[in-house]
């Protein structure tokens, strides 16, 4: 047993050097193609090297499932690496359909951040509540992050052609947005960043607070910024909080996990900053001289196929296989809980979008903004709704 | 009507803005779809005369026009994304939290989320998702839905039937992908058509005009899952009627019959046990999640019995059942009968069924019984004698005993935390000792007391909560979302391409349209054309960004 759950976490770390790895070569593609003619040999290796890293997450996936009796998509660590899993999938159908190499460069890193992400949160083999023992558990769980998988590609490419389009050469609205949306990244990194450094040091600070009547405890791993509100400090030589989070923050774990955003956002400014000073010009406008060979028409064309393909996986997954498990497990097919109601805002979102393209000529820069917004949905589904708005998915 | 006669002489109806035939544009109606202010044409819905674009005179034409926009259509969407999200800020009334201060949304909102939990309240947002207006939201989509596809659907259709091969030379000049050629011979032409047709192109020839054409049915694919969401909408509608659906609860005790509620009385249940399972802390698998998590629920299970009354029941006589299922209702297997589904929904672990009292003197030290008595707490008798002489009276009994402004109560009529007043008459004595007893609880109320009352044993049982069922408007629901999911594949997964070729002089001209998926149009044409003196099309897009 113990062997195989080595083996498991082994073969995902080593999918996510290979996915690092096969980044790089992406990269080494932007250069290559200057001299005309034979296909580059840098984009070969790289999406191979891709492949090699996605078998490898297989195996993770698969053992890990024989390893605990269920599929490893139940707590949120499971669910985001499959997610990242998903991402990278979906990055190769979508590679071998228009063999876009640049789309790599952007696809893997993200997915990279999301595996990150992902690995910070407990990793242990967990039970599954009675609600969860179901066929239906990794029928609806990985249709729908396949699903949110795609259009996130869909987001990857409408990003390269915003980097690609918009005018640097000014500061303007459009710059600045797009700025916004690179920090975010920079936000997840900053979480990775920070998150490991104190797990290195092995950071713990124990708080005891009450909440409705009973007494909880509390284990922060990152110094308290935020403490529980009339928390108390119970470990000695740790950090007292600056100051207390709000008594209507409750949830599982609220004041930590409010801690977490706001280290998360600090890192992430501070390493956002220092790319700034390193480039000493916006990040999209330092990104933007690699791009200049990338066709624009067909960035947009694969940022709107990708929502054409995950649109169906999406609805599939995300609103029908979830109605029918619902309706199984909790008697009614709808409930309106948070991230029933989510999917819905998604639903929603790429409906209008697809009516925008088809009908009203969204196309191009407008057609990639959106694409942006519904990725922003997406990651909100993910976490925020799992981190903050409780219900029936906060297993996290 | 005024008919539009083109000059390929075919008669289009009034307000066609491509000939449905030749694709000639008309010129007067080049407006609508803005083709006079671009070098491309707007191939949406091939030109056709859609009836919103056509009459505007009318109150009806004006609501016509309204919903066919799909301007419109896309802001009832985005309101009703904002709104539905506005409902996940705070939880919804029903899942206000058992724990919580007050399930009492009045209270409940304000005192947990200050002045904006007070705003939410009395906005409404706490019940957000039955509001009228976000219904009338909701309708309203359906009614845009309805007539949006309508209006397109119909001029799309006919459009489409009456194409013709032979395309006006405007039309195709005027397409994204176009090309010329000067000089193409015959045997070059074959090659072409014939690779068309290897490409499963539909090919029709009209005196040297070609039309290969090609998924011309993903075109429907729109209003065929708009058709899936409007059954969903009418199963939405259905569900709100008592015929089609009910929704019930039931108690039921270890050991106890009841009748199923919401079932006429037809249908009776019994719970033999209930069962909760936590996983084991020593499992190897999960030992350090739960170290970490604590206990973990593993099943819920009802063991029940279904019965089934064969003739109805005459007043105060016992009805006469037949068992019709014995199942385990767990979560994730709800038991089917008849129609109705029972779902394992809640439970009520360890209420009090019977006590054993025991009557010993205040100051024995072993405490020794001098008698026993057992009360059902379900069925309380209003006295006991015992053995040796000893009369117990039952003064009071709480069956959910809690204490309330020093007001003795009971909370429910469930023996969950039973107590009892008794009046204790030692043998042969007319004077009473009065005791209180409960779980935990022994007061003599004067401390004078001879005899003192202590529980001996009792004994427990679980209670199983079950959500009854019945919904006719599932196969509905399921239809419509085949529908969906089918027009979604249908339109998405596949698409309509049309390659145009033309001849001119000793040359032609080819130009290619599809739906969706440019990149994949342009391959097929450079497959057909590889080998021949053909003209790659060029890109004619604007992108006005």
């Amino acid at each position: 047993m113990d062997n195989l759950i080595s083996v498991s976490s082994t073969m995902l770390y080593t999918a996510f050097i290979l996915y690092l790895i096969a980044t790089c070569f992406f990269g080494a593609t932007i250069k290559e193609k200057k001299d005309k003619g034979k296909k580059g040999i840098a984009g070969k290796i790289a999406i191979t090297l891709t492949i090699i890293g996605f078998l490898a997450q297989i195996v993770y996936f698969i053992t890990r499932w024989i390893a605990s009796g269920h599929a490893p998509v139940s707590n949120l660590f499971e669910f985001m690496t499959f997610f990242g899993m998903g991402l990278v999938f979906a990055f190769i159908i979508i590679y071998f359909i228009y063999r876009l190499s640049v789309l790599g460069l952007f696809a893997l890193p993200i997915a990279l951040i999301v595996i990150a992400y992902a690995s910070m949160f407990p990793t242990e083999i967990s039970p599954l509540v009675p609600s969860l023992q179901s066929h239906w558990l990794y029928i609806h769980v990985t249709t729908v992050s396949l699903g949110e998988a795609i259009l996130s590609i869909s987001f990857v490419a409408g990003l390269i052609y915003l980097i690609r389009q918009i005018d640097q050469s000014v500061k303007s609205k459009r710059t600045t947005w797009l700025e916004v949306i690179l920090f975010s990244l920079f936000i997840f990194i900053g979480f990775s960043v920070i998150s490991a450094t104190f797990n290195i040091a092995d950071y713990h600070a124990q708080f005891e607070y009450e909440e409705r009547g009973s007494t909880l405890t509390t284990d922060y791993q990152l110094p308290a910024i935020a403490g529980p509100n009339d928390g108390k400090l119970l470990t000695e030589n740790a950090m007292e909080p600056l100051f207390e989070v709000p008594s209507w923050m409750h949830g599982a774990n609220a004041p930590r996990k409010f801690n977490t955003l706001i280290w998360s956002i600090l890192a992430g400014f501070v390493l956002y900053v220092l790319a700034r000073l390193l480039f000493r010009k916006r990040i999209g406008a330092a990104i933007q001289p690699l791009l200049l060979k990338v066709k624009p028409d067909l960035l947009d064309e694969v940022s709107y196929r990708a929502v054409a393909i995950g649109f169906p996986v999406f609805t599939l997954g995300g609103l029908i296989f979830a109605s029918i498990w619902a309706q199984i497990a909790w008697d009614r097919f709808w409930g309106w809980d948070p991230k029933e109601v989510w999917a819905l805002v998604t639903w929603f979102f790429y409906a209008a979008f697809l009516h925008l393209r088809l009908s009203r000529g969204w196309h191009g820069e407008k057609s990639a903004w959106l694409a942006a917004g519904g990725f922003a949905i997406i990651m909100f589904n993910l976490i925020a709704v799992n981190l903050i708005l409780a219900g029936l998915h906060s297993y996290a | 009507m005024n008919k539009i006669k083109c000059d390929c002489g075919h008669v289009n109806p009034e307000g066609t803005v491509l000939c449905e035939a030749c694709g000639k544009p008309i010129e007067e109606n080049q407006h609508i779809d803005g083709n006079d202010k671009r070098t491309l044409l707007n191939m949406r819905y091939d030109g056709s005369a859609r009836r919103s674009q056509t009459y505007n005179k009318s109150i009806v034409d004006k609501i016509w026009s309204f919903f066919s926009s799909v301007k419109v259509g896309v802001w009832l969407i985005v309101i009703a994304l904002l709104a539905s999200a506005i409902g996940t800020i705070f939880p919804q009334e029903m899942y206000i939290p058992a724990n919580a201060v007050s399930r009492d949304p009045a209270v409940y909102y304000e005192d947990t989320y200050g002045i904006f939990g007070q705003i939410y309240y009395q906005l409404g947002f706490h019940n957000l998702y039955s509001s009228w207006w976000y219904m009338i939201l909701i309708a309203l989509i359906g009614i845009s839905l309805v007539i949006c596809s309508i209006d397109r659907f119909v001029p799309l259709y006919k459009a489409l039937k009456r194409q013709k091969a032979k395309r006006h030379e405007t039309f195709l000049n005027r397409q994204r992908l176009y090309s010329e050629t000067e000089n193409v011979t015959a045997e070059e032409k074959d090659k072409i058509v014939h690779a068309l047709k290897k490409q499963r192109y539909n090919v029709r020839n009209e005196n040297g005009h070609i039309l290969a054409e090609k998924g011309r049915f993903s075109r429907w694919g729109p209003y065929v899952n708009h058709i899936g969401l409007i059954v969903i909408l009418i199963a939405a509608i259905l569900r709100m009627t008592p015929f089609m659906y009910l929704d019930d609860y039931v108690w039921v005790r270890e050991g106890e019959r009841t009748v199923i509620p919401s079932t006429d009385g037809e249908y009776y249940i019994e719970n033999k046990d209930f069962i909760l399972e936590t996983y084991d802390k020593n499992n190897d698998r999960f030992k350090e999640a739960i170290e970490q998590e604590g206990m973990v629920a593993k099943n819920f299970q009802t063991n029940a019995i279904i019965y089934k009354e064969i003739a109805p029941s005459v007043a105060g006589a016992e009805p006469e059942l037949k068992k019709i299922a014995e199942e385990k209702i767990k979560m994730n297997h709800p038991l089917k009968f008849d129609g109705y589904t029972l779902y394992q929904a809640g439970y009520q672990l360890n209420e009090f069924t019977s006590m054993t009292f025991k009557v010993h003197e205040t100051d024995d030290p072993d405490e020794k019984a001098l008698g026993t008595f057992t009360i059902d707490l379900n069925a309380p008798k209003p006295e006991y004698k015992l053995d040796n002489g000893f009369r117990v009276v039952v003064d009071q009994y709480y069956p959910d005993y809690s204490l309330e402004n020093g007001e003795p109560r009971s909370e429910s009529k469930y023996p969950k935390n039973p107590a009892f007043v008794f009046f204790v008459y030692p043998p042969n004595s007319e004077q009473a000792e009065v005791s209180f007893v409960g779980i935990g609880r022994n007061i003599d109320a004067t401390g004078e007391n001879q005899y003192k009352l202590g529980v001996q044993d009792f004994e427990l049982r679980d209670v199983s909560g079950l959500t009854v069922r019945k919904d006719y408007t599932l196969p509905f629901f399921i239809v419509g979302a085949i529908i969906f999911m089918l027009g979604v594949i249908q339109g998405m997964y596949w698409q309509h391409r049309r390659i145009w070729i033309h001849p001119k002089g000793n040359g032609l001209l080819v130009a290619a349209h599809t739906n969706k998926n440019w990149y994949g149009v342009k391959k097929d044409i450079e497959k057909v054309i590889s080998g021949t003196n053909v003209e790659m099309v060029k890109d004619q897009q604007e992108l006005d960004e």
